[in-house]
């Protein structure tokens, strides 16, 4: 049976990984790590859960005693953020390419320097090219489905792909609301015990993570780039399946909302598509037709779906909480490029760096300006909203 | 010379349902031979060596046999770095310019 508590992202996320039944969690406790690995350490200690719980000395090391666990077949999650995920880079790939489906949750925040503990997305964004899904999250109650969700896509014979799932620093990590749990029994008919071939077995004797020189290397990673384009399909169906089960879904790799007639959209990763969709209403109330594509999977990046809305708006905005030196904020970067040969009107918000609030007004502006571009005004593409001087 | 067999049956992945998974693949297969890069290789002068095994611990490769009457280098893993002939206890290994022998 379900039941509702009140609780922040960080423990409902907990909740997803308890109800996921891992054989393993690994993790490095002391900062950047989060609340998550301390609630998970207080289900174990309540005896609530029953997984192996190995604390280890860096995220490095969490990462790749994480491999080691799933090298024996086991299930197995850990969680970081920020300079963590930075340092646990190195591992990522070895994961990745040795195909180990490991879950693994990071709470969003800045990286140094200067020091920042606060959220936005340039930690996870780094990552972008390290081979693991990545599935960004609005809400608590979709931080916990989505970790339940996770393990489905990332064990699918298909995919056998790890999976990222982001979630906002303190805008989700440490603020409370309302989330529903499921049943155990419910999440065990959604997500059956893991079982793999690709794994240490005295029977079967393999070597793992052995070198591949020239001769092979390309079609590994072929094979690689053919599992992310079958994960775009499981991440729809497992969502759909998911909402089946809870009456809960998310749209799979994107969710548009009130885009059906809308002359300019946003596009928004993670918590602030919560605060898009406020404004969406209002702006709605007083006649203006907006809508939100809110982008919950970035690797992979739903391509065909932007390529079938190439000509359905007229101006179209990316809200980044990361920038690619040199180059446009990340997430505008890809869409720009998967809607090319578009007619509509691009631009790109940089906000949110560093724990600044991205608050309503400051959306609004955003669609204000895509209505003035929209009607043929001159903008700079790229534009740093809310600067303490203009 | 008491070395790894090549695994004579191992057959490469000849088409996509052969490719192996990741990064896993059976067992018995010993990867490439590694002795592309090396341009000087030890000689051991067998007469002159008294078995006090430094060469053996120091070998980087793990390249050098003990199993037999005397100490024999596996030149399909030897890299030629002379580690050996530097740490040898009676100088007695020299390092020859591959191809050329002493
Ligand atoms: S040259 Fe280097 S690799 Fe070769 S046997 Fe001597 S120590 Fe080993
Ligand atoms: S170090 Fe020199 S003397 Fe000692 S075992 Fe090796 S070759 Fe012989």
């Amino acid at each position: 049976m379900s039941k509702k508590a009140f609780l922040s992202a960080n423990e409902a996320a907990a909740y997803g990984v308890k109800l996921s039944r891992p054989h393993v969690v690994s993790a490095y406790p002391i900062t950047p790590q989060t609340t998550l690995v301390e609630k998970l350490a207080e289900f174990l200690a309540n005896g609530e859960a029953d997984f192996k719980y190995m604390m280890v000395e860096s995220e490095h090391s969490a990462m790749a005693s994480a491999l080691g666990a799933s090298m024996m077949g086991a299930r197995t999650f850990t969680a970081t953020s920020s300079q963590g995920l930075l340092y646990m880079c190195e591992m990522l790939s070895y994961v990745s390419g040795a195909r180990f489906p490991i879950v693994m949750v990071n709470a969003n925040r800045s990286i140094a320097t200067p020091w920042n503990i606060f959220g936005d997305q340039r930690d996870s964004m780094a990552m972008r090219d390290s081979g693991w899904i990545m599935l960004f999250v609005e809400s608590g109650q979709e931080a916990l489905d989505t970790v339940i969700q996770a393990y489905r896509i990332a064990e699918d014979p298909e995919v056998m792909t790890p999976v990222m799932v982001n979630i906002d620093g303190f805008t989700l990590t440490h603020t409370y609301d309302m989330v529903e749990i499921p049943g155990q029994e419910e999440v065990d008919s959604f997500l059956p015990p893991y079982k793999t071939t690709n794994k240490m077995d005295m029977k079967n004797p393999k070597t793992l993570c052995m070198s591949v020189g020239p001769d092979f290397h390309t079609e590994g990673r072929f094979l690689q780039q053919k599992a992310f384009e079958a994960a775009k399909s499981k991440i729809v169906s497992v969502n759909e399946e998911y909402a089946k089960l809870t009456g809960r879904s998310y749209g799979g790799m994107i969710e548009e909302y009130r885009c059906d007639d809308a002359e300019v959209v946003l596009v928004a990763v993670g918590s602030v598509a919560g605060t898009v969709r406020v404004v969406v209403d209002e702006m709605r109330e007083a006649g203006k037709e907006v809508g939100l594509i809110k982008l919950r999977s970035f690797r992979p990046f739903p391509k065909e779906y932007f390529e079938s809305v190439r000509d359905k708006f007229k101006a179209v905005g990316t809200i980044d909480r990361s920038i690619s030196f040199g180059f446009d904020g990340t997430v505008f970067s890809e869409v720009k490029s998967a809607m090319y040969g578009s007619k509509a009107k691009m631009a790109n918000y940089i906000v949110g760096l560093g724990g600044r609030d991205i608050p309503k007004q400051q959306i609004e502006l955003m669609y204000n300006k895509l209505f003035g571009i929209a009607s043929g005004k001159n903008e700079a593409e790229v534009q740093f909203l809310g600067m303490r001087w203009e | 010379m008491n070395k790894p067999k090549w695994n004579k049956d191992y057959k490469a992945p000849s088409s996509w349902d052969e490719m192996f998974f990741g990064a896993s693949n059976g067992v018995g297969i010993l990867p490439s031979p590694n002795s592309g890069f090396r341009t000087l290789h030890p000689e051991i002068d067998s007469k002159a060596c008294i078995k006090c095994m430094m060469c053996w611990v120091f070998c980087p490769e793990g390249c050098i046999d003990k199993s037999g009457d005397h100490l024999e280098v596996d030149m399909d893993y030897c890299k030629g770095c002379g580690i050996c002939a530097a740490e040898c206890t009676k100088k007695c290994i020299k390092m020859v310019k591959d191809g050329e022998t002493e």
